[in-house]
Parts: C-alpha cells; structure tokens; sequence
C-alpha cells in the first residue's frame, strides 16, 4: 500500500520519555504492509489529524514499533493514542541503512536524541549477526539523562548480547547522572575501529550529523562509508510531491539514508 | 518526416468532423479557446470555440490577445494553463476514511472516474511537457494512480508551431517548434493561396484509424512543403534562447553565485511561474474532517516551492529566504531534475516569463548566472598563472 | 578533531618527549578532587585510565557536570594562561591513573625555549578551541524538541 493507508491498531503503547512515546502496531485484517528494513520508514496517519513519516524503530514478525516524539499536531496525536486505537500506515519507503553492505567490518553507530529510534532495528540485526561484523560501538548522545531512550535495553545489549562498545553522552547532567557529559563526538576517543575498516551510522540532529561525519573523516573512514539520515518535509513519501528535495536527491526515495560523500556538498550549502 | 506514417490534408471541416468524431468516442476533447481577453483551455463542443483569427502578442510580464487577419487558429502561444490542468488536476480527492463507533477504522481510496481525454491543440512543448510528466509521476518506482488512469488512453492532438511569441525558447530546449513523436495525429496549419488547411500525420495506431474516417485530401506535395518551410521558418524566429551551454552544469556550479540576490530582489515569491510551469508537479496534502468528526478525507492540491511552508521543519522553513527558494525553482527546473527523473524539467514554453507579474526572464537570468560563472572563471585562471606579482594590487 | 587534541597527535615527537620527561605517574581514587574553582593552577594532568569530570559549585545541589574528560585528554588549561586560577572543578569519578605535570616548571620550559613553548601553545589551544566547539554545539540544545538552534 503506498497511495491509500492501511489501518494498524495499538497494541501496546511505551513511553520512553517525558515527551516520546513508541507505538506497538499490528495490522486489523489479512492485509500487511511489505517488511520493511531498517532504515525504512512508513507514513503514519493520526484519524483526521495528518500523515508524518516515521522511521520503524523495531520490526518483529507480527507487529511495526513506531517511536514517537511529540513536537507537532500529527505526532502530538499519535503520542495520545491508547492500546485498541486505529492509525492509517503506508510504506515501507526510502532506502535502508544497508548494513550487509558492511559485512567484516568494524560497526560504528551514532546516535542522537530521537535518532536513536531508527538506529535500533540496525543494532538489534547486527547484534544478532555477530559473527559477521568485526566489532560494534554504539554511541548515544541525549539531552538529559531523563531523555535517554530505550536506556534498559542499551544496558541489557551491553550486558547479554555482545554490544562491544556502548556509550552515552548528555549534553545536560543531573543528579543521579555518574555517566559522560559532552558532546557525542567526544565518545569517538573511546569507541573501538579501525577508520580503514569501519562503517559508521549517524542519525540525529544535522547538526550533530555534519559534527560527527566531519569528524570521522578526519579520523580517516571514507565518506561513502558514513552513512547518514536526513530528514526534510514529506508529503507524499512516492517521489511525486516534490517536497522533500535536497538539491537533487528526492530524500522520500534516494534517502532517508544516503552517504556523506553525497550528503556532504548538499549540506553545505545552506538553504538549498 | 513522413516516411511510412499515414498523412492527409484535412479543412476546416475536417477539423469540426475531428472534434465530432472524438465526441462520439466518449472523449472530453480540450483545445484552446478565447475566454476573458486570453487563450484557454477548455472542454470544446465543437471545432467552431477554437481560437479561428485570434494570435497573442507576449513579453516578459505581458500578453495580449490581438486580431489574426488570415483567419489561422494555432496562431497563438501558450497561454496561462498547460494541460497539466487536466491530466494532474488543481485539487484531487485521493480517499477518505471512516471511524466506526467502535473506533475501528477504515480508509477506502475515492477518486473521481477518470474522464477520456483528447486534448486538440498541444504544441510541441507542452507534447514534451507532458511526457516530462509522464516520467516524474509514472515512471519511477511508485506510480500516481490518479495521474496514470488519466493518461493512458488520453488522446493528444499536437499542433505544430508555426507562429512563435516573443518568450518561446523551446529550440534551446530541443522541444520544437516540430512534434516528432508522443502524439496520436499531429497538425500543421498552412494558409496561403492555395487555402487554409492542416497537413495531418497519425502518430499512433488509434489516429490513423480516426484520421482515415475524417473527410480528408490526400497529401499533396505542396500542402507538405508548406507545412515542413513554416515550422522551419518557425525555428529562426524564436524570440529566447537559452545559452548554449550546459544548463545541467552552470546550475550546478552556480549555487552560489550573487545573481541570486538581483534576481530576489525583483521576485515577489508569489510562486505564479510554478502554477503556469506545465511540468510543475509540486503538491501537498490537506486532510479535512466534517463536523461529526468520523469522516477525514485526504485532497491534493497544487503546491508551490515558492510558498514558505513548503519546506517547513520542526521550528521553520528550510529555505526561508526568497533568494533560496528562486534558486530551488532555476536549479530544480534547469539542472537537479537530471538527477531526480533523466532530463530537464524545461522545455522552452516561455510562460513562466510571461506570466511573472513582475517580469523575470528565466533566459535572462540563466545568461547572467553564465555571465557571472564565465567571469568567475576567467578571474581564477588569471589568479593562477599570476602568482606573487599581481597579489600587489589589490592591496593598494 | 578530538583526535588532534589528545597528547600524541597534538604534540611533535621531540616536543612530546621533552614534556613527558616532566611527568609523574600517579592515581586518584574515585572521588578525589583535583582541583577547585578559585584555587591556584599550579598543576595539570593528562588522563591514562578512568574518568574525570569538570563540574561547577552550585549551592544547594550536587555540583553539576559540565563535561567528562577521558584517556588521553587533557585536565586543566588554566594553568597555562595568567592569573593561573582555575576556573571549575575537576573530580575522579572513577579510579584514576594520570600523568601529572608541575605547571611552573612546564610554563619555565616553555618561556626558555620558544620553539617548545609555541608547540605546547597550539596544543593547548586547540584543546580549548575543540571544547568551545563542542560547547557551541551543546549550547543549541540540538536534542530539543525543536532543536538546531530555533
């Protein structure tokens, strides 16, 4: 379905934080969207309020998990749904982060705030195919503390599943807080790779995306091993609204995730 | 030209025969027609609500409709819609939805039958307008449905350019004034002593067939000649051209240049030239609800890169300036469509110039946007070969 | 960036070793303070293991956090800049072993060999140009709901 929204009910509702919330979705007949792939993401509808896309942040067999932050009418609504509610879903769309592509390498995956949502799907398969990839490093940088999302599961990954490396940065302290404190590109020092032989993911503000991409090339990765995700306005997410150009890639249908080698010249020229 | 194809030499009455034959088909033809001191265009009933003597006189920011004293009717220029009017539509109900009482919801996708067009009157530019569209919203990985169920079976009838205006560019672009392919019959009007008539070629199965049941002469050597000189004469008469460069390129290389200031200095935004544009695609969604609340739909309408919400983000406007949303309209048109769907997004129609309240001439500002990389150019070439000794001037 | 602030890459080899040749190894336990806002900068340390944190006196609550320094990083830059007072606080927040410098002697070397002094200068510099930048970022509040600096 990529035209008219298939209906998904709630089956279960987590909230992260004080202001995002993941959504557990399971279709309400036979019909299924195709599986998505992480990276992917879906347009979601909220029942007469609007469609925002919103990366998968964990595809299992029978249900989609959306994680949502409320910062605008449609997500606002979708964060005050209840388990037993209807959403309208189309995709899956865009490219994913490809991480078969980076088979044999060191994994190096940087997060910031809310996009650490779309990073999950590709963390829990590279964690289950560990024997593939040489080592993973997870880098987390949050607001505060009480912003960290999924902070149970990054310690539980840590702990029982084999995540070599991971780290969490606030760029805000607080009491109770005995963790790092800076910026998230001051995790790099510590995190395990070899630079000529490492694929790197980054998702969060583009800010942090330009900090953290520049970064790792200076530390020696090759650009078109940094893999980044944008976001610019969508409407349609099929390549035909035009609103989601970034010079000339269509992010609906060339990104969300592209490499920095492409993303580089784009994002600096400001306001194209 | 003709090779192989069907031709014929059709009279006015063959046109009218033309326009009732495709009636009787269960077509909605559309062609061009006076209407409020302009060429429109317009579901026709009959040959006869065709622009007969009516020619345009364009500038930049300008037109009128003046009297054509030898009685043609394709002697006008592209007025201010394109067929994109019909084949992607200003507003379109895509589906609605409904929210039972036990909260179960259910969407069902509701758009309008399409109607089975033949457009009469498509100049060449517009034929490769059309086929522009064709690519961005049927020929990628996603089809528009609503789009494609309009256009397949749609039957187009090119009039080949004989009387360019002064904003026509499309020999720049490679789109005309002659129609090679993408139509089903294609016209070329001739008037002169021996007539007024249209030398006709079918360009498809389905006009062959409807070009052998019109009352028709066969093809004279003369009528074709006639035909091939004017469109020929046509090609020289051009009143813009492109710089005959890479427009892919100078876009490209352009980013930024300081043209982008003079020229949003003039622009008001007001985002006419991307309305008029026939391969404009740009559209957003709107989601309305009646008043129980348990009935949404889901419109598209026309939207524009002009318009700041257009790229809105979070907090604002990704390009909020008028000077970065020109340049998103230029490069896009001129050079990232390349990138996006394999060619350029222009074809040389002129109506953006024409339309554009305040004047601006896309052939204009791609001269100076060339000028000013030229000059660029040349600037660092004498930087490099000059070395420590021309460093001294500046200083002074 | 970070990469270039760490002691190795920042510092010349021959310029390296002639500092090194001034350093102590120790270690803290967790906990230890090893400086305090308004004292005298009259030392500074570049961290082998553990974590250090730069924090800020506030009264009437734990002392927040403002940045956590690790291996390689440098702690303390105000020892290399009159009045030489240190401007927050500095905490093991896990046990630590540390190479210790005395600042006098370092700013000695540093004033009778320029070529040592410059090189020292740039490191330093680029240590506290790379945590404005960091601090810059940090400073948009990029997390926020509407973040990036709106």
């Amino acid at each position: 379905m990529t035209d008219v929204p298939l209906p998904y009910r709630v089956i279960r509702v987590n909230r992260e934080t004080a202001d995002t919330v993941t959504l557990v979705l399971a279709p309400t007949g036979p019909a299924t969207l195709a599986p998505f792939a992480p990276g992917q993401f879906a347009m979601v509808y909220a029942f007469g309020v609007g469609e925002i896309p919103v990366s998968v942040s964990r595809i299992d067999r029978h249900a989609l998990r959306h994680t949502i932050r409320s910062v605008g009418a449609v997500s606002a609504a979708l964060c005050a749904l209840r388990p037993g509610s209807r959403v309208g879903l189309r995709g899956p769309f865009g490219t994913g982060w490809e991480l078969g592509r980076a088979a044999g390498q060191d994994l190096l995956v940087v997060a910031g705030g809310i996009g650490l949502a779309p990073l999950r799907p590709l963390v829990l398969d590279a964690l289950a195919a560990r024997h593939r990839y040489g080592r993973l490093n997870l880098l987390v940088g949050a607001r505060s503390p009480g912003d960290l999302l999924y902070a149970q599961q990054l310690r539980f990954w840590t702990a029982h599943r084999g995540l070599r490396h991971c780290a969490v940065t606030v760029d805000r302290s607080a009491d109770g807080w005995w963790g790092h404190v800076g910026l998230v590109t001051t995790l790099l020092n510590h995190a395990e790779f070899a630079p000529d032989s490492t694929t790197a993911y980054l998702c969060g503000p583009e800010v942090m995306i330009r900090a953290t991409a520049r970064d790792l090339v200076h530390r020696g990765l090759s650009a078109q091993h940094i893999r980044v995700s944008l976001e610019r306005n969508m409407r349609c997410a099929t390549g035909h609204c035009g609103h989601c150009q970034l010079g000339g890639v269509l992010l609906c249908r060339d990104g969300p995730v592209i490499g920095w080698d492409r993303a580089d010249p784009l994002l600096s020229v400001r306001e194209l | 030209m003709a090779g192989s194809t069907v031709t014929a030499v059709l009279d006015r009455n063959g046109l009218d025969a033309l326009v009732e034959e495709l009636t009787a088909q269960g077509r909605t033809v559309v062609g061009p027609t006076v209407r409020d001191g302009a060429v429109v265009l317009a579901e026709l009933a009959s040959a006869d609500q065709l622009p007969w003597g009516w020619r345009t006189r364009v500038e930049a920011g300008r037109y009128r409709l003046v009297p054509r004293d030898n009685g043609a009717v394709f002697a006008h220029t592209a007025g201010p819609q394109s067929w994109k009017a019909f084949l992607h539509p200003q507003r379109e109900k895509l589906w609605s939805a409904d929210r039972g009482p036990d909260g179960s919801l259910s969407i069902v996708e509701e758009r309008a039958d399409p109607a089975s067009y033949a457009f009469l009157g498509v100049r060449p530019c517009d034929l490769r307008a059309i086929a522009v569209q064709d690519r961005v919203l049927t020929g990628g990985r996603f089809e528009n449905s609503g789009y494609a169920a309009r256009r397949t079976g749609a039957f187009l009838i090119a009039a080949e350019c004989t009387e360019p205006g002064a904003t026509c560019f499309c020999v720049s672009m490679d789109s005309g004034p002659a129609a090679d392919t993408g139509f089903d019959l294609a016209l070329t009007e001739v008037v002169d002593d021996a007539g007024h008539r249209f030398f006709a070629r079918a360009g498809s199965a389905a006009g062959t067939k409807v070009l052998s049941g019109l009352p028709h002469r066969p093809p004279d050597p003369g009528t074709e000649a006639a035909a091939h000189d004017a469109v020929e004469a046509a090609r020289d008469r051009m009143g813009r051209a492109m710089p005959p460069v890479s427009l892919r390129d100078l876009m490209g290389e352009s980013l930024e240049a300081s043209r982008w200031d003079d020229v949003a200095a003039r622009c008001l935004t007001c985002g006419n030239c991307t309305m008029v544009c026939p391969t404009c695609f740009c559209t957003t969604t709107e989601d309305v609800t009646d008043l129980t609340g348990d009935h949404a739909e889901r419109w598209q309408r026309w939207d524009s890169c002009f318009d700041l919400d257009f790229s809105h983000l979070h907090g604002g406007p990704v390009r909020a300036t008028p000077r970065s949303r020109y340049r998103q309209w230029l490069t896009h048109k001129l050079s990232t469509w390349y990138e996006q769907f394999g060619s350029s997004g222009c074809v040389g129609c002129g109506r953006c110039i024409t339309w554009c309240p305040v004047g601006i001439d896309i052939t204009e500002e791609a001269a100076a946007l060339h000028d000013e990389l030229a000059a660029r150019l040349r600037q660092d070439e004498q930087n490099d070969e000059g070395g420590g000794d021309d460093r001294k001037e500046p200083e002074r | 960036m970070t990469s270039t602030t760490t002691l190795a890459a920042a510092l010349p080899a021959e310029h390296r070793a002639r500092l090194m040749r001034q350093a102590r190894e120790v270690s803290f336990p967790a906990g230890t303070r090893l400086f305090e806002e308004g004292r005298r900068a009259d030392r500074f340390w570049i961290v082998r293991t553990g974590t250090v944190v730069l924090d800020v006196h506030v009264p009437g609550r734990r002392a927040p956090v403002v940045e956590s320094l690790g291996h390689g990083e440098l702690v303390g830059w105000s020892w290399h800049f009159t009045p030489y007072v240190w401007q927050l606080g500095a905490e093991a927040t896990s046990p630590v072993r540390a190479w210790e410098f005395d600042a006098a002697e370092v700013r000695d070397l540093c004033a009778a060999d320029a070529e040592f002094g410059r090189a020292v200068a740039t490191w330093v510099g680029r240590v506290v140009a790379h945590r404005l930048h960091a601090t810059r970022i940090r400073l948009l509040d990029l997390y926020a709901p509407y973040g990036s600096g709106s």
